[in-house]
């Protein structure tokens, strides 16, 4: 909503600044997104008439020219614009102007008595640039025949004014409108409102067009008159000219201004058909499945029964409330005028023209809801300014009323202000503020009837009033305050470790943390997941991110890149998000944490031998992630992954995630010269956690022995591991691996494998007699899977 | 007698002049060994007369412990001196670096999370949280938007499907917290939201959080409150001013934007307002009774506020440059 700060001020006239005014509407919920002049500051600007043009003596491309500023004697001002010519009327900057500078560095410019080649020049005729009311011109700027010679332009044209651009919030449909906008000042100022007069006129035609109002509910109420014998031709009035300019109205032909002067005062949009284009009369309906119509935009649109439609008795003339068609429209050579003023419902047009792409000042009205108290007023309103313009004679108004909007008396107890806003008012301020809310009340003690005007569509309960009197007492008048409640603590689980502490372990391993988009390009989910059905959204940003991410792989992927190609050797990477998955008719959204590493395992330091990281090193990372909880790796392939270098991630029985290697085709494909290490863990698994539960230290201390053996490749350290603790061998408390060699003395295919294994008894120490079975019983184990013992 | 003064300053000038720990043990067997000069001496004892072998005995007895004395003096300093010789050789030099891992870091908009976590969890706020692909009852409908009405229009919709979104804001987390708990409620919810919009002060994906606190009496003053409370902590500024202007949410009444003083002008920072009674309404709680407020704030602008970044973007580019400063 944009408007002329001086036509509101033709309303209602605060003795406000302009900034003060646009403070106290903002404050009241009417945002002020924009307020700006009209035009830049000049000063001694005149209307000047050419009377004499003269070529310049020592200039071929100057002109001297005579120009009549009102005065006894005309000024002589010599003049280099091509287009100044006998007779016209053109901005004259006086000597003593001061006019803008050409651009943001410049000062403003002083029009000086100066000497040009001789002839001495008083004054400069300007163009619209000059003033800074245009990007671009083409010489003078050709003022029309009417202008008053010697008044300033600044007054002639109104540019002392500003504009106002406000953001108005879907609930206030109400302040769509001057009229609007100025009964809300009033209201928040207390100054007095004028209103425009407006008389119904008289009827000087006995002829009416027959309306049909099919779609009751649509259409509650509808008036129609006809003028006949319109110049439609006629110039439109340059003060209407202005003031739709200045609200963003292009001007179209008089008949159509007027009818979009009057929705800029009233907020009631209205239309106007050619009565040589119809046949028959008007019937408001609701569309047959299949019409078609062509609107005023070109746009052919075919419409159902859910669309509200203006139709005569051959064909569908306009989408009701949103935009008419064309072929019914008014032209310059329109002779006779229907005028249609019309209550559509908010529920009849609300989604409908957004359904075909349109959004027009109407549509934006009629389906936030219009004041339907008015709407037969705006239609003499536009009936008067029609005459008055274009001429013609009037018929009487059809009109055709339904059920219009019940509104209802809401109660309000000013117990309940008091506890929602948290300050008490006293009856003596909400009657005030009710009443310059233009608000119909009766009292009865604490407790209030307030039935709204026909106006506000957004009061239907307490909340409602509640929320007026805050707005009008001003949010700033109510203190901010501590809330006084009953205290109690938090539950603080502990068998689930706070994500901060997770994330914190690999912070503390020097990984960075991202965040990236959940979305990604349908191709990464492709290839990189083997993911042939993703959740794709059905109105992307953007090509490349379509669809939903059903592994954070891809983001980490990108950013590693995007660091590569900033000159970063060594990225370790983390992120925490969701993964979004389709099953069956539902989403599963899983969070997860995933990372990846490239590069040397440590920055280049002295004293440590540079090496890239693998596999193992960032198993160690996710191995401390789940401490003390113990991971098993189970050999699995992965579209992104290595085939020989991948694993997936398993905590007891549950399938936790992924590690592995990228394989060795993205690798190249993503120019990485090292290999990068990726892993991606479930979120949930990761936070459960055991509360501890203290068991007896064993008083003896261990026995260790240690189990070399020497197997072939293909064997696992995990399958002899499980062998040895399947064997439950007595005492035993704990194997582990401690050594791996291949080279001199083991034979190629094969590897040595150290193990240690501790023994243990609660009560007393362990004599080698007792501890030789239980490691004979591992040896056994260790050989029936193909190891042989070393030496 | 003179012989003993001699063999004592004989043997004290042996032993200053001995720098080898070995050495010293040897000349003391000159004097103390069994056939030291002054075991030598002792021995001699019997063949004095009674009378004079006492007061021999004394002299040689503190001859000897003079020298003993002095002989671990000797020793001692040799010792001293040689962990002296060993300390000045295995001296570092301090100045070279640690050596080992370095550490990484938390991303801004974590960091700023955790912040406003934290001062909520201090009031008792608990936290909550939802999915991100939402069903459009609950990221509408349920919060008193229903289909077509303009309010949708304000929020730039990514559709999955017919029934499905990806959220526009965190406020459904409210809904589906209230569904489940019974009054009086504290809660805080965080995490991702998404609009189709997409420049330099708007990402599609961005971070909310929001507050909900419904109980008997919560009213709009101490929605007020809260929220300076807040910025005031978050920024750690007393001087921080909060300003609350009308504005309109289907799911608050009376609903706010909150600006927020900065540098001499305003800043939006986010939306609030007492929750609507229809919403209240829908998840069973009886607005007569319980009473509440709810709030939403960008997570991002309170990140680039208080850091001082300039472009949105930069956080969801993953440049370590940026993403470092934040260590």
């Amino acid at each position: 909503m944009k408007f002329s700060e001086n036509w509101l001020r033709t309303w209602v006239n605060p003795a406000l600044s302009s900034e003060e005014l646009a403070h106290m509407l903002t404050m009241a919920g009417l945002e002020v997104e924009g307020l700006e002049v009209v035009a830049p500051a000049f000063n001694n600007v005149v209307v000047g008439e050419v009377l004499e043009v003269v070529r310049h003596p020592n200039a071929d491309r100057l002109n001297v020219c005579q120009v009549n500023v009102g005065e006894a004697s005309p000024l002589t001002i010599v003049c280099g614009a091509a287009n100044v010519a006998v007779g016209v009327k053109v901005p004259c900057a006086r000597i003593g102007a001061v006019l803008p500078p050409s651009n943001d560095n410049e000062k403003a410019f002083v029009i000086k008595q100066a000497r040009v080649r001789n002839v001495e020049s008083f004054g400069m005729l300007c163009s619209d640039k000059e003033l800074g009311l245009a990007e671009e011109s083409q010489g003078l700027w050709l003022l029309p025949a009417d202008a008053p010679v010697g008044k300033t332009l600044r007054e002639y044209l109104e540019l002392d004014d500003k504009l106002f651009t406000l953001k108005l919030t879907p609930n206030r449909s109400d302040c769509s409108s001057l009229g609007g906008v100025a009964r809300e000042v009033a209201a928040l100022t207390g100054c007095a409102l004028k209103s425009i007069d407006i008389q119904a006129q008289p009827v000087t035609l006995s002829e009416q067009l027959p309306v049909k109002v099919v779609d009751a509910h649509g259409c509650p109420l509808y008036c129609g008159r006809l003028v006949r014998g319109v110049n439609a031709a006629a110039t439109t009035p340059a003060w209407m000219l202005r003031r739709l300019e200045r609200s963003g109205l292009r001007s179209i032909s008089a008949v159509v201004d007027i009818t979009n002067y009057v929705m800029l005062e009233m907020g009631q949009p209205l239309h106007a058909f050619d009565v040589a284009k119809l046949s028959g009369g008007i019937t408001v309906r609701k569309a047959r499945k299949g019409e078609l119509l062509t609107l005023l935009n070109e746009q052919k649109v075919v419409l159902d029964e859910e669309v509200l439609v203006i139709a005569d008795d051959a064909r569908v003339l306009a989408l009701a409330g949103i935009m008419g068609g064309q072929g019914s429209g008014v032209e310059t050579n329109t002779r006779d005028v229907f005028f249609e003023s019309a209550f559509f419902h908010p529920d009849a047009i609300v989604g409908k023209a957004r359904r075909f792409g349109l959004a027009t000042d109407s549509s934006f009205r009629f389906e936030r809801g219009v004041d339907f108290a008015a709407t037969r007023l705006a239609l003499e309103r536009a009936t008067q300014l029609l005459l008055e313009i274009c001429g013609g004679k009037t018929g009487a108004i059809s009109e055709v009323c339904g059920d219009l909007p019940r509104r209802t008396a809401i109660a309000l107890r000013r117990s309940r202000v008091a506890r929602v806003l948290g300050i008490a008012l006293d009856k003596k301020q909400i009657v005030d503020l009710f009443t310059r809310l233009q608000f119909d009340f009766t009292a009865n003690g604490d407790d209030y009837r307030v039935t709204p005007p026909s106006f506000r569509f957004d009061l239907s309960i307490e909340a409602d009033l509640i929320e007026e009197l805050a707005r009008l007492h001003g949010y700033d008048n109510i203190p901010a305050l501590a809330p006084q409640a009953a205290m109690t603590m938090l539950p603080y689980s502990e068998s689930q470790r706070p994500l901060a502490r997770i994330q914190q372990i690999l912070v503390s391993r020097d990984y960075q943390e991202i965040v990236s988009y959940a979305f990604v390009e349908e191709q990464v989910e492709r290839e990189l997941c083997g993911n042939k059905n993703p959740v794709a959204l059905q109105n992307p940003i953007a090509s490349n991110l379509a669809v939903m991410r059903s592994s954070l792989i891809g983001g980490l992927i990108g950013a590693l890149r995007f660091n590569q190609n900033r000159k970063q050797a060594r990225v370790r990477l983390f992120e925490v998000g969701a993964c979004f998955a389709k099953a069956n008719h539902e989403y599963v959204q899983s969070q997860r944490l995933s990372g990846l590493a490239y590069g040397e395992t440590q920055t280049e330091q002295w004293g440590v031998v540079a090496k890239a990281v693998d596999f193992y090193d960032v198993k160690a990372d996710v191995e401390a992630l789940f401490a003390p909880q113990v991971l098993r790796f189970v050999v699995a392939s992965h579209p992104a992954l290595h085939p020989g270098r991948s694993a997936q991630i398993y905590c007891g029985e549950q399938m936790v995630g992924w590690i592995g290697e990228l394989h060795p085709h993205w690798q190249q494909q993503y120019d990485m010269t090292l290999s990068c290490v990726w892993f991606e863990v479930e979120l949930s698994a990761l936070i459960q956690a055991k509360v501890p539960r203290m068991s007896e230290i064993a008083k003896f201390l261990p026995v260790r022995r240690d189990l070399a053996v020497v197997v072939d490749e293909a064997v696992t350290v995990q399958a002899l591991l499980d062998a040895m603790q399947q064997a439950s061998a007595p005492h035993v408390v704990e194997i582990a691996l401690f050594d791996l060699y291949r080279g001199k003395g083991v034979e190629h295919g094969k590897k040595s494998l150290a193990f240690r294994v501790l023994l243990q008894d609660t009560h007393k120490t362990l004599t080698d007699l007792e501890i030789e079975p239980n490691i004979m019983q591992l040896v056994d184990v260790l050989q029936k899977r193909g190891a042989q013992l070393r030496m | 007698m003179e012989e003993l003064q001699q063999i004592l300053d004989q043997a004290l000038q042996q032993f200053s002049a001995i720098s080898d720990e070995a050495e010293l043990e040897q000349v003391k067997a000159r004097y103390l060994g069994k056939d030291g000069s002054l075991t030598g001496l002792l021995k001699g004892l019997g063949k004095l007369s009674a009378e004079e072998r006492p007061a021999a005995g004394a002299r040689i007895n503190q001859v000897k412990q003079s020298i003993e004395s002095a002989l671990q003096q000797r020793r001692d300093a040799l010792q001293q001196n040689k962990l002296s010789k060993k300390l000045a050789a295995e001296s570092l030099d301090v100045t070279l670096p640690g050596r080992g891992m370095g550490t990484g870091g938390l991303h801004p908009v974590t960091r700023t999370l955790e912040r406003i976590e934290q001062l909520f969890h201090s009031l008792g706020f608990a936290t909550a949280t939802g999915p991100e692909i939402e069903r459009d009852f609950y990221n509408f409908t349920a919060l008193n938007i229903p289909e077509n009405h303009p309010a949708r229009a304000m929020h730039d919709t990514f559709y999955i499907d017919h029934q499905h979104v990806l959220r526009t804001h965190t406020s459904p987390v409210q809904v589906r917290y209230m569904e489940n708990h019974k009054p009086p409620l504290k809660i805080i919810s965080s995490g991702r939201v998404y609009r189709v919009d997409s420049d330099a002060t708007h990402s599609p994906m961005f971070h909310q959080v929001e507050g909900l606190w419904v109980d008997e009496e919560i009213s709009f003053a101490n929605l007020k409150g809260v929220v300076q409370d807040f910025l005031q902590r978050f920024f750690e500024r007393d001087d921080l001013k909060v300003r609350f202007r009308p504005s309109f949410f289907p799911f608050t009444e009376p609903s706010a934007e909150m600006d927020m003083s900065w540098n001499g002008g305003w800043l939006e920072i986010g939306g609030c307002g007492m929750v609507h009674p229809n919403v209240l309404k829908h998840v069973n709680i009886d607005s007569e009774k319980y009473l509440g407020f709810a709030f939403g704030l960008g997570v991002e602008r309170l990140a680039m506020l208080r850091y001082g970044v300039n472009d949105l973007r930069q956080f969801y580019e993953s440049d370590l440059r940026f993403l470092k400063q934040f260590n």
